[in-house]
């Protein structure tokens, strides 16, 4: 049941994306555009997902468990630290580049852009990368 | 004053409604944050019980395209990023994203939506970056 969630969201997540517009590297990369021809059409998206997900996260601090009775795992940590900032930084760098973060390039794989697939399979080695580093400390 | 009501992108802010709906689908349910790096990054050290809610969010994500397409036309899709800056930024997002414990929506949209510090100043540092790298990319090397 949890996983038929899961791929209802995941659906409802990306028909988000697309109706937004924010599934066009292009759209992303106006809004990083600050000197040029500045789009803020992300500031818009990013406005009404925190506010229905600021009202989510509101009722969802006085529950023990989920609706299916699984545990709530909202990160407890608040420690703002090197690995955060450089990780952030990073990111950032690679999303100025391409204007795709991690859900429109899932989003995007779907329509069958070639382009995308391309920093698709690189992300995958990214977070790959990441990980074998994290194995080995 | 004269704010008219065109002013306001009503497919951007509908399309993010319909994002945080998802979030708290996700949330209610599954108890889960819809970060999206953070879910599939997690599919890189399997653990048991912990892998299918992850396959179905993710294939949920691609198949959405599809669904889309069943309904109405899909938006124009430009990417004229060269496939060597592609595999580049594509390293970065997946090394920075899984480094910084998420991307745009783990941060972005789920961290601000609970007001943690930390999401807070990971989305001022990467949409920072973000900037700088346009900035350079399209206004000092012009690439």
């Amino acid at each position: 049941m949890a996983s038929f969630i899961a791929l209802i969201a995941g659906i409802i997540f990306g028909l988000g994306i697309i109706a937004s517009g924010m599934v066009n590297p292009a759209l992303v990369l106006a809004f990083l555009d600050v000197a040029g021809d500045w789009d803020a059409t992300l500031l818009w998206v990013m406005g009404g997902a925190v506010t229905v997900g600021t009202i989510a996260f509101m009722l969802a601090k006085k529950r023990k468990q989920s609706y299916l009775g699984l545990p709530m795992q909202i990160p407890g940590v608040a420690k703002i630290d090197g690995r955060l900032l450089s990780g952030s930084l990073l990111f950032g760098i690679g999303w100025g580049i391409a204007g795709i973060c991690p859900g429109p390039a899932l989003v995007l794989m779907g329509t069958g852009n070639s382009d995308a697939l391309v920093f698709l399979v690189a992300m995958l080695l990214g977070m790959g990368g990441y990980q074998m580093t994290q194995d080995r400390g | 004053m004269s704010i008219t009501f065109d002013l306001i992108p009503w497919h951007a802010l509908t399309g993010g409604f319909v994002i945080g709906i998802a979030v708290t689908l996700l949330l209610f349910f599954d108890g889960r944050i819809a970060g999206i790096s953070g879910i599939v990054g997690g599919l890189y050290r399997v653990k048991k019980g912990d892998i299918s809610w992850r396959v179905a969010f993710i294939f949920g994500l691609i198949v959405s395209a599809l669904i889309w397409k069943l309904f109405f036309d899909m938006p124009p899709i430009r990417i004229e990023t060269s496939h060597v800056m592609l595999a580049l930024a594509g390293l970065l997002v997946g090394y920075g994203t899984r480094l910084g414990s998420g991307c745009t929506s783990g941060h972005g949209v789920c961290g601000i939506s609970r007001q943690s510090p930390r999401s807070i100043a990971a989305t001022a540092v990467f949409m920072l970056t973000g900037f700088v790298a346009v900035y350079l990319l399209r206004h000092v090397l012009t690439i």
